[in-house]
């Protein structure tokens, strides 16, 4: 069916109250299962076809030409020069082209400032060829002059600075707490920026057919993005579609419409032809959207029994000029431990590095390794031990709103994961050496906001007895066609191979896509719904209640009668489900929860550190796929180890250049960097205020906090303390102990 | 330029311009997209081929350079409907998520299964003289120049680690 025919019914929830745990009254015995993802066998064959993959007849190819300087204008491009090249069909250098990708969730154009150029690597042309190879080699010939302007790069003496309202607060007395505390801490720690380096560079191959456009493009939330690139090049959305089955990674990187997708689909539109734009990985560097760097002065205090009265997470961050994005690094201090005396304060210095947004769990991914460092050195300081001095410091209700926790498995996190990870063998800093290394152990809570999105999908009950799921949702990696598969099998008694999952198409119906950890709560909800949907309709059909039908293996049961799904009348159905946020968002602080133990080994001579061991376990109410979750939790605790030991773009102090584009010096881990890791998701949980289904996200919970935990093992083994991070073996080998 | 590469085992006549890496002949000249892009710098291990039985980076080689040369890809390995042992333990594991380094790595596993049945040591084998144990580690070891971002390193061993097993290879 298309868009604009209504479905057979549709059934809609503002998630304004608890509902009933329906999932759990199933009985097909597919969900939460360790299903292996339905599209795994393209994946592991070559066949999934990703966005660079599609090769329309008469294709061009693109390639973007960034900026060498940091601010001003571009005075002259060669064009002429370029165009008479073998093979260059065009050089586009100014409207409709964008300054870097749309913000997440934006909905409209990022910045459109050519001939402005605002940092260095900015793209200010598209060089079209028939070949890559000729388009290439014209893009690295133009002669390009400038006029150039001074510019801030530096964001501690960064000008200006501005400090969102929003983000400011202060309750109580904090100075007057820390001077009265029994034990006070006062720390700086600094992060460095960070890239997502998805493993495919962003991609676009631009078609244009009877006025509409149709972009294969590697985005992770296709009704966002199709407002961005409408708007970027002043069109009606109802003339573009997006296709983006396969996505080979996200993490943020591709939340909004980026650069190449706009030349292409401008190019191709000039062109009259098809073409591709593939950024290559240095481009992907520098014209994305970084992780800002930050600095992070923690205060905490505590009384004499370790109980925290003063609490301050004070930061300071940077972007672009007019980005609306800033990481919100305290995102999960602000409800996870007390302390009366509160204050919060977020700066953004302006500043022109390449800009900044989102990258996997903005905010706590950051502001975690600030806080659960400073948490443990506030357990060493007052000798109490980290899992006892945290549990102590769980409050009833939140600190600033006192508002109450929906599920919230902190404490059994950090009980189970201890006697799982062998806590009770960590000893004093600095006292186990094995051969030439120092051994220690460390432990760091993980937090990670939750929230829910509107999402439509449509399921459609086929005359097969089939189901067919179709919504706009994309699968970055997540799982997204197997949970999907498996709540709809669920909900109508039917096994995985009778259920078809299509997605990652702008014409289907729309949900939130991925991001921010809300893509399967949510569009798993739509889904649920028009599910529901479904089952009343059969119910119906049988004439008994919903309560006291029975779906299972593609047989219908209710009353006296059996009948198999396929000889129902009236096949196909559709069904809508509609889910939207409300009232529970308000009246309930909503995360996932978790907690992380490292065992390091730290170079008693060099100062390198080595994961030995890695648990991570974590509480996320109802676990939708036991398979492909725990393999978010390794993705995001690996994340996490790339943080804490190797990740740090550079930036040159002269002209704030990324001058570390490539994956040859911007160190990601590799497989000798991991050892087997220790994923748990705890069992029994379900959080009811969350969403229909009961579950919460969790690719990025898994990394908020990873980080810390290995921080504080590397201080237990070898009494370093390093506050910047990635802990490189300069910033330890100063500090190394003496051996025995 | 004129070159012939027997590409599995089927020879292509193809007339490239030599700045054609033997990634992107495959990709853009011959439709053969199983083989990944990810940094076209020999960094990422995302082009993992067998070039005459050993692994390379196809983008780090010139097409014009194998006149006659045995390129195998991953559309050779398996089909969807008939995996074979090394893609279906990836599948069985969920050794991969977002799946575009996914093809990379089983080339590279591949190969690197049977340098180690042919006795090569590596880096950190502890004998350069008798037959590697193929340990989590040495696995690991000899699969880093394959990078995942979304970071399935662990069960991308645990899927090798299987085949290991199956072949009867050794692994204290």
């Amino acid at each position: 069916m298309s868009l604009d025919q209504s479905p057979d019914q549709t059934t809609e929830l503002t998630m304004d109250k608890a509902q009933p745990r329906l999932l759990d009254a199933m009985s097909q015995g597919l969900l939460g299962t360790r299903l292996s993802r339905p599209e795994g066998a393209l994946k592991v064959t070559g066949r999934a076809a990703y966005a660079a993959e599609h090769l329309p007849d008469n294709l061009a190819t693109g390639v973007l030409v960034r900026a060498t300087i940091t601010k001003g204008k571009v005075s002259h491009i060669d064009s002429d020069g370029a165009k008479a090249m073998k093979g260059v069909l065009a050089v586009f250098n100014g409207d409709p082209l964008v300054r870097n990708p749309a913000q997440g969730q934006a909905g409209e154009a990022p910045a459109q400032v050519l001939p402005e150029v605002h940092y260095f690597g900015q793209p200010i042309a598209l060089v079209v060829a028939s070949t890559f190879e000729q388009a290439r080699a014209a893009a690295q010939s133009m002669t390009v002059t400038y006029e150039e302007e001074d510019a801030e790069v530096e964001p501690a003496t960064a000008s200006t600075v501005d400090k969102p309202k929003k983000s400011q607060s202060d309750t109580g007395d904090l100075e007057g707490a820390l001077r009265d505390a029994a034990t006070a801490i006062d720390v700086t720690y600094a992060t460095a920026p960070h890239t997502s380096a998805a493993m495919e560079p962003h991609a676009s191959v631009a078609e244009w057919k009877d006025g509409r456009l149709t972009l294969h493009g590697s985005y992770q939330m296709l009704k966002h993005n199709l407002a961005e690139l409408a708007d970027a090049l002043d069109m009606s959305e109802d003339n573009v579609r997006i296709l983006a089955p396969y996505v080979g990674g996200g993490f943020g990187s591709k939340l909004g419409i980026a650069p190449e997708a706009v030349a292409a689909a401008h190019a191709a539109r000039e062109l009259k032809r098809p073409v591709r734009v593939v950024m290559g990985r240095d481009q992907v560097f520098q014209m994305t959207l970084r992780r800002s760097e930050t600095t992070q002065r923690i205060r905490l205090g505590c009384d004499a029994s370790g109980r925290m009265t003063a609490l301050a997470h004070e930061d300071r961050v940077s972007n672009l000029p007019g980005e609306a994005f800033s990481e919100p690094v305290a995102q999960g201090t602000h409800f996870l431990y007390g302390g009366e005396n509160r204050r919060f304060t977020h700066e953004v210095a302006r500043i022109h590095r390449p800009g900044t947004g989102s990258v996997r769990a903005p905010g706590e991914a950051v502001g975690m390794i600030a806080l659960e460092c400073a948490m443990d050195e506030l357990a060493e300081a007052t000798g109490i031990d980290p899992i006892e001095l945290r549990v102590m410091n769980m409050r009833e209700t939140t600190p600033a709103d006192g508002l109450p926790y929906s599920e919230r498995g902190l404490e059994r996190c950090l009980r189970e994961g201890a006697a799982r990870f062998g806590w009770d063998g960590r000893r004093p800093a600095a006292q186990r050496l094995d051969g030439d290394w120092w051994i220690g152990m460390g432990v760091a809570s993980a937090v990670r906001t939750n929230q829910m999105e509107e999402s439509v999908a449509r399921v459609t009950l086929q005359s097969d007895g089939t189901a067919l799921v179709e919504t706009d949702m994309t699968d970055i990696g997540t799982g997204s066609y197997a949970i999907l598969t498996q709540i709809a099998g669920e909900m109508l008694g039917l096994p995985a191979k009778k259920v078809r999952v299509r997605i990652g198409d702008s014409d289907l119906p729309k949900s939130s896509g991925s991001g921010g950890s809300f893509g399967a709560q949510s569009c798993g909800s739509a889904v649920f719904l028009a599910c529901k949907g479904l089952r009343e309709w059969i119910a119906d059909k049988l004439d008994v209640s919903p309560a006291d039908l029975t779906l299972r293996d593609g047989v219908a049961t209710g009353g006296n009668v059996q009948m198999s799904l396929a000889d129902f009348a009236g096949l196909p159905q559709t069904s809508e489900g509609h889910v939207k946020p409300g009232d529970t968002a308000d009246d309930f602080a909503i995360a996932g929860y978790g907690a992380h133990f490292a065992e390091v080994g730290v170079h008693a001579d060099t100062g390198e550190v080595r994961v030995r061991r890695m648990l991570g376990i974590f509480s996320i109410g109802r676990v939708l796929n036991r398979l492909t979750a725990e393999s978010q939790c390794h993705g995001a605790m690996i994340w996490g180890i790339g943080s804490a030991l190797t990740e740090e773009l550079m930036h040159d102090p002269r002209d704030g250049r990324i001058v570390n584009h490539n994956l040859a010096e911007y160190h990601v881990p590799v497989h000798l960097d991991v050892p087997q890791l220790d994923a748990i998701l705890l069992e029994d949980t379900r959080d009811d205020q969350a969403n229909p289904i009961q579950a919460k996200g969790i690719g990025e919970l898994g990394i908020s906090g990873a980080a810390a935990s290995i921080g504080n093992a590397v201080f237990n083994a070898c009494g370093v303390r390093v506050r910047d991070f990635p802990m490189t073996p300069d910033k330890i080998i100063a500090g190394l102990p003496d051996r025995p | 330029m004129d070159v012939t590469l027997s590409i599995n085992g089927t020879d292509h006549r193809l007339d490239l311009d030599p700045r054609v890496t033997v990634l992107d002949a495959l990709r853009h000249h011959l439709g053969l997209t199983g083989t990944k892009k990810g940094c076209d710098h020999g960094q990422c291990g995302a082009c993992t081929v067998l070039l005459n039985g050993r692994r390379v980076n196809s983008c780090l080689t010139l097409a014009v350079m194998h006149d006659g040369d045995e390129i195998t890809t991953i559309e050779s390995l398996g089909s969807p409907d008939a995996l074979n042992p090394l893609q279906d333990a990836f599948v069985r594991n969920d050794g991969f998520q977002c799946g575009y380094c996914t093809p990379g790595q089983i080339m590279s596993a591949t190969a690197m299964l049977q340098e180690a049945e042919d006795g090569w040591p590596s880096y950190i084998s502890r004998s350069l003289e008798t037959d590697p144990d193929l340990t989590d580690e040495e696995i690991a070891e000899r699969m880093s120049g394959n990078l995942c971002r979304c970071s399935a390193y662990p069960r991308i061993r645990q899927a090798i680690a299987e085949v290991r097993d199956a072949r009867g290879m050794a692994a204290e």
